[in-house]
C-alpha cells in the first residue's frame, strides 16, 4: 500500500484529531454499565442508618424491631465489626475514621448502622426501624470556636495524643500545621516593603456532585476465598490494596472493578464507611451485597471540598513588583481528617500559590482542624488544594492592583515569570517547566478588546442612571497537576506512578490496559490516539481496557489531572519499547541493518526508499511467527511511568458580568478562556472538558454552598438547595488556546481537565468585585448569588 | 405487602407484572424489566437522569409509580433507536461531544426527543429552556445544545425528503 503520507496518517486518527468518542456507542443506547446497573444472583441491599444530629453519645441502639421487617436479613453495627477490627478505618490523611458510630457520632447523617435485606425498599423499611437513642453533646461547626481553649471535644478517642500524622497537635481539635517556603525572609521582606496588602477570605464549603452518587456492589465467595467489588471509585487499585490491608484476604484474591463512572470530580477518590460495610456484610453472609448511596447522602457526607479560610498578604514596591507573599489558613476538615492527598503533603499543592509570579520570598502556612460536619476536604475538580492557591495568590494580585490604582492586566505583566525564566523555582521550590504566560493573556485581551471594556465601564460607573454595575474579571493561573514523582508523591506507602500495558495482536490490531479509570474523560478515545501515532495503528482498532484490577496493571487512579501527564507517558513509553522491537523485526524482515530504517507514520521504510518498507500490520504478524533469531515472539510492553515532574498548565481567562443594582442578579456577559495544556491529543474532548469545568466553575463561584446552622444540621443537601447550574444558567463559553509543550513530558502534555474549574471559580470572583472596586471594595466571599450581592449592594448604599 | 398488576406498552412491547404498590417507575424498569438506561442522580425529580417517555410527554421515573403507568404508552432510551438505526437525537449527541461520562445522557436523549416534537425547529435559547428540567455535570451544556439543535435540522430534512 503506497497511498500519499497525509492519508496514511489521517487513517491513523492519532493524535490531534478531534476523534468522536469510542465510548459513546453504549452511553447512547442505555447501555452504560455503571455500579447500580450490576445485578448478580441472590443479590442482597444495604442502607444505612445515620445520625440526625451532629455531635451525641450513642445511649443505645435496638435492632429487634428492624430485625422483625419482612425482607430485612441483617443489621450491622459497630459492635458487630468489633471482632473484625472494622469498626474503625485508617483514612488516606493519616488519620482513622468511623466505619460505623463506636458510641458517639461526630457530625450529622454519620454512619450508624447498616441494615442488609432482600430489596432496596425492605432494607429502607429496616433503616427506619432501628431505633437509636442520643445524649447530645455540645457542638462546634466553626474551625476558629473549635481552637478556642474550652471548644468541646470532638474526638475523644485521639485524647492525650499531642502528635498527629503530621507533626505536633496543639489543640483537642487541632489536625497538623504544615508550612512552606521561607518564613524568616518573608517577614523581613514585609517589615520593609513599601506597600503592603492583607485580605481575609474564606473559600466556602463546596461538594463535587458527581450526578452518580457512590455505591459499590461486593461479592464474596466463601468458597473461593475470593472478593470482587465493584465500586465507584476513582482508584481502584489502590482500593484493592487498602481492602486487602483491612480484611486480611491476599490482594491477589481481591478484584476491584469500577465499571463505567458516573462523573467523579474528587469525590470518588476516598473510601468510605458504605464501601466498607457492603464488603464486610457480603463476607458475613455470603451473598452478593449492594449499596448505593441516594442523593442526600451524597450531599451529606462524602467528601466535600474546601473549605479554607485564608488570609493573604503582599508585600510590594510602590510602582507593584511584589517582594513577598505571605498567607495562613485555617483549614475544616470535619470530624476524621479524610482529605485524600499525597501522604507528605496534607494540605496538598497549596503551596503553588505563588502562582504564575516571579515572587523572591513566600512562605504558607496551613492549620488543620476538626469540627462537627463530615470528614472530607478532596480536590474537587482539582489537583489537591491548587484551587484554593490559585484563589487566594488571584484575589490577592488583584487587591494589591487596586491599592496602587494599576490595572490588573498590567500588575499582571510586571510580575510574570517570563518565559525566558523557564524552567523556572519558585520560592516554594517548584520547578516549573514551561509557560509563556504573557502571550496567553496578551491573546485574551485582544481577543475580547479589554481597553474597549473599560472604556465602556468608565462611561457606565460615570452615568448614576445606568441600571447596572459592570465588572472585569481577569485571571492567569497556574497549576501544579499529575502527581507525581513518587520520590515525594505516594499514597499509603505507594509511589504516585502510572501503568500502561500494550499488546499488539498477530493481526495487527491491540489492547491496552491502564491503572487509571475514566469517569468521562474519554480516555478509550484518547489513549488509543496516541498509540495509534505512537505505533501508527488505527485507533479504531486499538481497544483500551480500565478500571479492573485483574487485568490491568497496578495505577494510582484518575484525580489531579493525572491521566494524560503521567499515564499518559506510560502509553507513549510501552509504545516506545514495541517500536523498538519492531523495529529489529522490521530490519530482519528487510535483511537491512536497524541504522538503515527510518519510521514513517505507519512502517519503517529503507531510508530514502519507499518501496522498501514493513508496516506495522505486517511487522506485527512476524512478530508472532518468524522473529529473529534471539528474540522473544510477540509484540507487547508494559510500562511503569514515574514522571520527573508535575506539570504546569496555564491559562489567562476573562469575564465581564453586568449586575442589576436593584436585585443584585448577574448576568455573565462574557467569559472567554484560554488554555494551554501544552500538546493536545483530542482537541474536541479538550473543549468538552474546559466547558464542563468552566460550568463546575460557575456553579462554585455563583451558588454552590453547604451550609450548616449552630447545631451543625447541614442546610441544602438536596439538589432542591444545592446548586447545579441548568443549561439556562450557564452561560455560553468562548475558548482559546497556546500550545507550550511540556519539556519533561514524552509527548509534551500536560493535562486540562481541572484548569477551566481551577481558573474560572477567582475570575468570576475577580469580575464581580470589580464591578464594585470604584466604591472601595477589595474582597467579598462566594458565592455570588443575587441575595448576597444584593447585600453587598445594600452596603455600599446602591440598593436599598 | 401485597401486589398490584400493571400493564404497558413499553418501548412497543405489551409487558405485565405484578408489583408492589409502591415500586416507582425508575424502579420497575431497572429491576423488574432489566432496563438500566433511565439513572437514578438525587431521587427528588431535579436531575432528570431519569427521564423517559409517557404518552407523549416528558415524565421523570423517580418520582412516578409503575402502577400510574398502568395501560400507558412508554418509551425509554432503549426504545430509541429503530431496526439497529440510532434515533436523530442519538446520532446528535454523538456527532457533537453531547456528553461525557454518560450518565445523564438517556434522560437527556428521551427529553430531547420529545421537545423536538413538541417544538420542531426551535431556538438555541429555546433548547436552553427546553432541556433545562435535565442536569448535566460533565459538559456545560455547550454541545448538549449543539446536539439537539444537530438532531433537529436532521428530523427537518427527515420529514422533508419524506
Amino acid at each position: 500500500m503506497n497511498a500519499p503520507i497525509s492519508d496514511r496518517e489521517k487513517a491513523l486518527m492519532g493524535m490531534g484529531e478531534s476523534r468522536l468518542r469510542k465510548e459513546d456507542a453504549r452511553f447512547i443506547q442505555g447501555k452504560g454499565n455503571y455500579v447500580d446497573d450490576i445485578k448478580l444472583p441472590e443479590m442482597l441491599h444495604m442502607a444505612i442508618v445515620r445520625s440526625p444530629v451532629a455531635h451525641a453519645r450513642i445511649l443505645r441502639l435496638n435492632k429487634e424491631e428492624a430485625l422483625k421487617v419482612p425482607g430485612v436479613v441483617a443489621v450491622l453495627t459497630a459492635e458487630d465489626l468489633k471482632p473484625l477490627k472494622l469498626h474503625w478505618m485508617p483514612t488516606l490523611a493519616g488519620d482513622v475514621a468511623a466505619v460505623l458510630a463506636d458510641g458517639k457520632v461526630h457530625f450529622q447523617m454519620q454512619e450508624v448502622a447498616v441494615v442488609i435485606a432482600t430489596d432496596r425498599y425492605a432494607a429502607a423499611d429496616g433503616v427506619a426501624a432501628v431505633e437509636v437513642e442520643y445524649e447530645e453533646l455540645p457542638v462546634v461547626i466553626d474551625p476558629f470556636e473549635a481552637l478556642k481553649p474550652g471548644a468541646p471535644v470532638i474526638r475523644e478517642d485521639l485524647a492525650g495524643k499531642t502528635e498527629g500524622a503530621h507533626g505536633k497537635r496543639y489543640h483537642h481539635n487541632h489536625i497538623f500545621t504544615w508550612d512552606a517556603g521561607d518564613k524568616e525572609a518573608t517577614d523581613a521582606a514585609f517589615a520593609s516593603a513599601p506597600i503592603t496588602v492583607k485580605q481575609d477570605m474564606h473559600y466556602p464549603r463546596v461538594h463535587p456532585c458527581p450526578l452518580e452518587t457512590c455505591g459499590a456492589v461486593a461479592s464474596f465467595d466463601p468458597i473461593r476465598g475470593e472478593l470482587t467489588t465493584w465500586i465507584t471509585s476513582q482508584a481502584p487499585h489502590v482500593v484493592r490494596t487498602v481492602v486487602s490491608m483491612l480484611s486480611g484476604i491476599p490482594e491477589s484474591k481481591v478484584r476491584i472493578i469500577s465499571p463505567d463512572i458516573g462523573g467523579g470530580f474528587g469525590n470518588k477518590v476516598g473510601i468510605y464507611p458504605g464501601y466498607v460495610c457492603a464488603i464486610v456484610s457480603s463476607i458475613v453472609l455470603g451473598k452478593p451485597v449492594k449499596w448505593i448511596e441516594d442523593r442526600i447522602e451524597n450531599l451529606s457526607s462524602t467528601a466535600f471540598a474546601r473549605d479554607y479560610h485564608m488570609t493573604g498578604e503582599l508585600a510590594a514596591t510602590a510602582d507593584g513588583k511584589i517582594l513577598a507573599l505571605r498567607t495562613n489558613v485555617i483549614a475544616d476538615h470535619g470530624a476524621f481528617d479524610a482529605c485524600a492527598d499525597p501522604t507528605k503533603f496534607p494540605a496538598g499543592m497549596f503551596h503553588i500559590v505563588s502562582g504564575s509570579y516571579d515572587i523572591p520570598s513566600a512562605y504558607c502556612r496551613v492549620d488543620g482542624v476538626y469540627t462537627n460536619k463530615a470528614p472530607g476536604g478532596v480536590a474537587y475538580r482539582c489537583s489537591f488544594r491548587v484551587t484554593e492557591a490559585v484563589y487566594l495568590v488571584e484575589r490577592m494580585v488583584d487587591v494589591l492592583a487596586q491599592k496602587l490604582g494599576m490595572d490588573k492586566a498590567e500588575i499582571r505583566s510586571k510580575n510574570f515569570i517570563k518565559r525566558e525564566q523557564f524552567p523556572y523555582t519558585s520560592a516554594f521550590g517548584f520547578e516549573y517547566d514551561s509557560g509563556d504566560y504573557q502571550t496567553a493573556m496578551d491573546k485574551v485581551l485582544n481577543a475580547v478588546d479589554y481597553k474597549g471594556l473599560r472604556a465602556e465601564q468608565a462611561i457606565k460607573r460615570a452615568d448614576p442612571d445606568c441600571p447596572t454595575l459592570m465588572g472585569i474579571g481577569l485571571v492567569t493561573f497556574t497549576e501544579v497537576v499529575g502527581a507525581g514523582p513518587s520520590k515525594i508523591c505516594d499514597i499509603l506507602g505507594v509511589g504516585m506512578f502510572d501503568s500502561c500495558e500494550i499488546r499488539v495482536h498477530p493481526t495487527g490490531s491491540a489492547i491496552a490496559r491502564m491503572g487509571t479509570i475514566s469517569q468521562g474523560q474519554g480516555h478509550q478515545t484518547t489513549y488509543a490516539q496516541i498509540i495509534a501515532t505512537e505505533l501508527g495503528i488505527s485507533s479504531e482498532v486499538i481497544q483500551v481496557e480500565e478500571g479492573d484490577t485483574n487485568t490491568a496493571p497496578y495505577g494510582l487512579g484518575t484525580y489531579g489531572s493525572r491521566s494524560t501527564p503521567v499515564a499518559g507517558a506510560a502509553i507513549a513509553m510501552a509504545a516506545r519499547k514495541i517500536h523498538a522491537k519492531a523495529k529489529k523485526i522490521a530490519a530482519h524482515l528487510l535483511e537491512v541493518s536497524e541504522a538503515d530504517l527510518e519510521w514513517e507514520i505507519d512502517r519503517f521504510k529503507l531510508r530514502g526508499n519507499d518501496a522498501k518498507f514493513k508496516t506495522m500490520k505486517d511487522i506485527a504478524w512476524a512478530a508472532y511467527n518468524q522473529p529473529p533469531e534471539g528474540l522473544e515472539p510477540g509484540l507487547e510492553a508494559v510500562h511503569y511511568y514515574d514522571p520527573p515532574n508535575f506539570t504546569f498548565p496555564f491559562g489567562a481567562y476573562l469575564c465581564v458580568v453586568d449586575i442589576d443594582k436593584g436585585t443584585g442578579e448577574t448576568k455573565i456577559r462574557r467569559f472567554y478562556a484560554l488554555d494551554d495544556c501544552g500538546t493536545r491529543i483530542n482537541p474536541m474532548i479538550i473543549e468538552g472538558q474546559i466547558h464542563g469545568g468552566l460550568t463546575e466553575g460557575f456553579a462554585v463561584a455563583m451558588g454552590q454552598l453547604l451550609s450548616f446552622d449552630k447545631q451543625g444540621n447541614i442546610q441544602g443537601n438536596t439538589l432542591m438547595d444545592y446548586f447545579l447550574p441548568t443549561a439556562v444558567e450557564t452561560p455560553k463559553w468562548e475558548t482559546d488556546h497556546t500550545v507550550t509543550p511540556s519539556p519533561h513530558h514524552p509527548l509534551g502534555a500536560k493535562g486540562v481537565a481541572e484548569s477551566p474549574h481551577v481558573g474560572s471559580i477567582p475570575t468570576f470572583t475577580s469580575a464581580m468585585v470589580d464591578a464594585f472596586a470604584h466604591l472601595g471594595v477589595t474582597h467579598f466571599n462566594m458565592p455570588h448569588t443575587a441575595y448576597r450581592v444584593w447585600q453587598q449592594l445594600k452596603a455600599v448604599g446602591i440598593a436599598s | 405487602m401485597s401486589k398490584t398488576l400493571v400493564s404497558m406498552t413499553l418501548n412497543g412491547r405489551q409487558v405485565e407484572e405484578a408489583v408492589e404498590p409502591r415500586t416507582l417507575l425508575v424502579h420497575f424498569l431497572r429491576e423488574k424489566m432489566n432496563l438500566t438506561g433511565a439513572h437514578i442522580g438525587c431521587e427528588t425529580s431535579h436531575c432528570g437522569a431519569c427521564t423517559v417517555d409517557i404518552d407523549g410527554q416528558s415524565v421523570k421515573s423517580c418520582t412516578h409509580l409503575a402502577v400510574q403507568c398502568d395501560g400507558s404508552d412508554v418509551k425509554t432510551v432503549e426504545g430509541l433507536a429503530n431496526a439497529g438505526l440510532l434515533h436523530a437525537v442519538q446520532e446528535g449527541f454523538y456527532k457533537e461531544h453531547g456528553l461525557q461520562c454518560g450518565f445523564c445522557t438517556p434522560g437527556m436523549l428521551m427529553r430531547a426527543y420529545r421537545f423536538l416534537q413538541d417544538n420542531p425547529t426551535p431556538t438555541e435559547d429555546e433548547v436552553r429552556v427546553g432541556m433545562a428540567g435535565n442536569l448535566c455535570r460533565c459538559t456545560g451544556y455547550q454541545n448538549i445544545v449543539k446536539a439537539v439543535l444537530h438532531a433537529a435540522s436532521t428530523l427537518q430534512k427527515n420529514s422533508v425528503a419524506a
